[in-house]
């Protein structure tokens, strides 16, 4: 149901979908006043101080471009598979498996590997571990008919629970919910900012995004997957094997919601840990949504999020946090109620049957 | 009192697209008066202004002398005056039964009372020749029941003008028969009639007067008080010009080999189906939707997986993908335009290359070729808009049949055509070059199969007529067969198996899995 309404709106033209941004951005700066207003602060003040303070230090700058970068990588996980027809509500586990899949390989390597070896090896780990839990879910839904909205989210806690098992059993150390640290040569640098967590995934991020675009738009590849979310029967009947190619999808998206391990454990954390990433997922949905399926845009609505987030911290003194946790929940409903009320201008939706 | 029962003019626009620009219809007493044109031309809107079912933006309309104000002018007013609608999909809850239907909306106090008005149309219906049960549950009625029961719920409500919106798409051609007959007879009782269509024929058994439209504006009226009606002349006001003659391909040689056969058991839908096309044979399969056609074209598309025998050429294709099928030198026109011919929400250059690498490319899209390919293509079958970047879904029906077309039959190497429903819903013109293309095919020397409701079509197209019946097939004609002068009556008598029910009921689309 929400891949309908997500992909009735794909028709829309580009100044719909600006509209629609907008709107409702608007609507949740409104709202978010109320509820400022109803804790008794002035929500110019606060919204002020939010922006004020979260670009004028650094710190807090990092760590709104820390959270971007995680949310990228969820929001075009969550993107690609909606291109393709799926809803894959569970990207939350796969950044847990990508997480210990790439925390696993980076504490095996020998202390002494290089960086140009130990990068890939780590990132090809995050990819192949959620990678794998991608095509599980796919092949459920594909050849047993499983929706991928169920098994997402019962894969998401079974993950959850492995993961923390794993770490009990074999990782954490000195008691403490921290695993073996990541050998040096597979950490990726920090970009300073006041000494914060942003990293050089942040990049990769982008590249990621760019190169999506690319493959989305210029290729056969992207054609393909929009295709079958798009009209399955009509892909099919002009010799595109479905089943294969929602499954690879379906991978694919895992693939690239693991691969924001890069930014938690190589660019952060270096090793794993207990709840690591965790939220990043759900909230890779808020940003897929209002990037409208554009990986471009998908960047856009990474960063507006990674401002809620950072700044809802930075003026924790003045509202309290769950007021600022609430405001993200505001913009994602906000962006899905306007998603059905925006006008399709000039396009006739046709019903079944008409002529 | 004056000779007419219906004085409008109308205007109506939607958001981007004017949809009536001052049309008039004038229709006099107790005629059966079409209302005429193609696709978009305006039709539909205007008979739903006329039934309150949709308000116009400006105009003037009288009804019986009145002149009614039409920002009041709604159904409740409509049906009020005496004006009954029967729409082109029907308008029946499918889950209540047909007295249900019949006195919804006009029910009045808490508790229904069925008997009296379930009775009233049973007698009405004897009485005007719609015999109907009230008792049956709309859903389950076949489409021509459905609709006597429509019409026979507009006159119980004392309608006096009744319209019906191409009542004649959904049914068989014994159905349209007797649909004529009795709106002729309800005309010869008084009641006036405005019947929706774009078949001429039709138009010639059935019509008084007929009002054209195009484009919005009323383009030319007929009468049979002048003359008798030229149905030449209403297709050139329809068109807004005059349609090429057709082609003729002629008939294969007698050593031409088989290029498609097709063999199948017993199977869902189906039952023992044999048949082979030769190349540069174009034959038909008839018969009425629902009787195996669309598991047919299912097997040979290889979109079903079954242990039917299909050969395309020297090619088993029996277990062979839909893919690999296609790059064996099949050509598929879906039955389904929407669900199967089309990415509503693509452009129409993404459309017509869609899975066709020999265009587009294995990977990186060669931007320039398909470019070059639209713009070739949407010149060719005369696309319309011209700007290949149009989304699909704006498109008329024709014009998106257009891109199923160009793009399947553009395909290099053909050895089969696979035509389902080519032209429903198309447009005189449009039909004229979908079947041009068709033949086309059929000149280079490919095997075209057409399955298809419509028997003018078929008549226009085959060497060879095949008559499907709950899932076999029930009769064969081919060359000078086609020319005898019942033949029409003989395949349309096949179709519905007149020899069993007469009435032609929709047959149960279980009967064939039974067998099975």
């Amino acid at each position: 149901m929400i891949v309908t309404f997500v992909r009735a709106r794909a028709v829309e033209s580009r100044r719909t979908a600006a509209l629609a941004v907008v709107v409702s951005l608007l609507i949740s700066i409104a709202i978010g006043s109320v509820l400022m207003l109803a804790a008794g602060k002035s929500p110019a003040y606060v919204w002020s101080e939010m922006a004020l303070r979260t670009f004028g230090d650094p710190y807090l700058l990092g760590q709104m471009l820390y959270k971007t970068t995680g949310l990228i990588f969820t929001g075009l996980a969550v993107s690609l598979a909606l291109d393709a027809g799926l809803f894959n509500i569970g990207v939350e586990g796969q950044v847990t498996a990508g997480v210990v899949g790439a925390s696993l390989v980076g504490a095996a390597l020998p202390p002494s590997t290089p960086p140009i070896v130990a990068v890939p090896l780590c990132l090809l780990a995050a990819a192949a571990f959620a990678g794998c839990v991608g095509y599980a879910t796919g092949v459920l839904r594909v050849y047993r008919g499983a929706h991928e909205v169920i098994t997402g989210f019962m894969l998401n806690a079974i993950i959850a629970g492995v993961a923390l098992w794993l770490g009990n059993e074999f990782l954490f150390q000195n008691g403490s919910t921290r695993g073996p640290a990541i050998v040096p040569g597979a950490r990726l640098p920090q970009l300073g900012f006041g000494g914060s967590a942003v990293n050089a995934s942040l990049f990769l991020a982008i590249l990621v995004a760019v190169a999506m675009w690319w493959i989305r738009s210029q290729t056969t590849w992207g054609r393909t997957w929009r295709a079958i979310g798009s009209e399955p029967t009509t892909a099919r009947t002009v010799g595109i094997d479905v089943q294969h190619t929602q499954i690879l999808a379906m991978v694919g998206s895992a693939a690239l919601a693991g691969l924001s391990a890069s930014n938690f454990v190589l660019g952060h954390k270096h090793a794993f840990e207990e709840g690591l990433g965790r939220g990043v997922g759900f909230l890779g949905i808020a940003a897929a949504l209002l990037g409208r399926l554009n990986p471009l845009a998908i960047i856009a609505g990474a960063l507006l999020f990674g401002f809620l987030s950072s700044g809802g911290l930075a003026v924790a003194d003045i509202v309290p946090k769950e007021l600022t946790e609430m405001l993200q929940g505001v913009v994602v409903l906000v962006v899905a109620v306007i998603m059905v009320w925006l006008p399709t201008r000039g396009v006739r939706v046709p019903t079944k049957g008409a002529p | 009192m004056s000779d007419l029962i219906v004085d409008a003019t109308l205007d109506k626009a939607y958001p981007g697209c004017v949809v009536l620009t001052a049309a008039t219809l004038a229709v006099r007493r107790g005629t059966v008066h079409a209302l005429c044109g193609e696709n978009g031309a305006g039709k539909s809107t205007m008979v739903k202004i006329l039934a309150g079912v949709t308000s116009a933006d400006a105009g003037t309309l009288s009804l019986d002398d009145k002149v009614i104000a039409l920002p009041s002018w709604d159904r409740i007013a409509a049906r009020a005056a005496a004006v009954g609608i029967v729409m082109q999909h029907g308008s029946s809850a499918e889950t209540l039964s047909v007295v249900e239907n019949a006195v919804l909306g006009t029910e009045g106090g808490e508790i229904l009372a069925l008997d009296a008005p379930a009775a009233a149309l049973k007698k009405l219906g004897e009485k005007i020749g719609l015999p109907v049960d009230p008792h049956a549950i709309a859903g389950e009625l076949t489409l021509g029941a459905a609709q006597r029961a429509e019409i026979l719920a507009a006159i119980h409500h004392g309608a006096t003008l009744l319209i019906l919106d191409e009542p004649t798409a959904v049914l068989t051609p014994i159905e349209v028969d007797g649909l004529l007959a009795t709106l002729r007879s309800l005309a010869a009782e008084g009641t006036t009639i405005i019947i929706v269509t774009h078949k001429l024929d039709e138009v010639r058994t059935v019509a008084d007067d007929v009002t054209v439209l195009r484009a919005g504006k009323t383009v030319a009226t007929f009468s049979t008080r002048d003359a008798p009606l030229d149905t030449k002349a209403i297709a050139r006001a329809m068109v807004g010009a005059d349609l090429p003659e057709p082609s003729t391909v002629p008939p294969p040689a007698a050593d031409a080999p088989a290029m498609l056969t097709v063999a199948t058991m017993h199977m869902k839908g189906l039952v023992k189906v044999n048949f082979s096309v030769r190349a540069g044979e174009i034959a038909g399969i008839a018969g009425v939707d629902g009787n195996g056609q669309s598991e047919l074209a299912r097997i040979i598309s290889g979109l079903d997986r079954t242990d039917a025998v299909v050969t395309m050429g020297d090619t088993n294709a029996s277990l062979l993908s839909p893919a690999r099928r296609l790059r064996v030198g099949l050509a598929h026109i879906h039955e389904d335009r929407h669900h199967g011919g089309l990415l509503l929400d693509s452009s129409i250059a993404d459309n017509l290359v869609l899975g066709r690498p020999d265009i587009t490319g294995r990977f990186r899209i060669d931007r320039t070729r398909v470019a070059a390919f639209a713009k070739e293509q949407v010149d060719k079958l005369d696309i319309r808009p011209r700007d290949p970047s149009v989304i699909a879904a704006t498109l008329s029906g024709g014009n998106q049949q257009k891109i199923v077309v160009a793009r399947e039959l553009s395909r290099p190497r053909i050895k089969v055509v696979l035509a389902v429903q080519p032209s429903r819903g198309v447009d005189l013109g449009a039909v004229a070059k979908i079947h041009e293309r068709l033949r086309d095919a059929a000149r280079a020397g490919a095997a075209v199969l057409v399955i298809s409701a419509d028997l003018d079509e078929l008549f226009a197209l085959c060497h060879t007529i095949h008559v499907m019946l709950r899932g076999a097939i029930v009769g064969t004609r081919s060359g000078g067969e086609l020319r005898a002068p019942d033949a029409r009556e003989g395949l349309g008598a096949l179709m519905t198996g007149a020899s069993t029910r007469a009435s032609a009921a929709k047959l149960d689309p279980s009967s064939g899995e039974a067998i099975a």
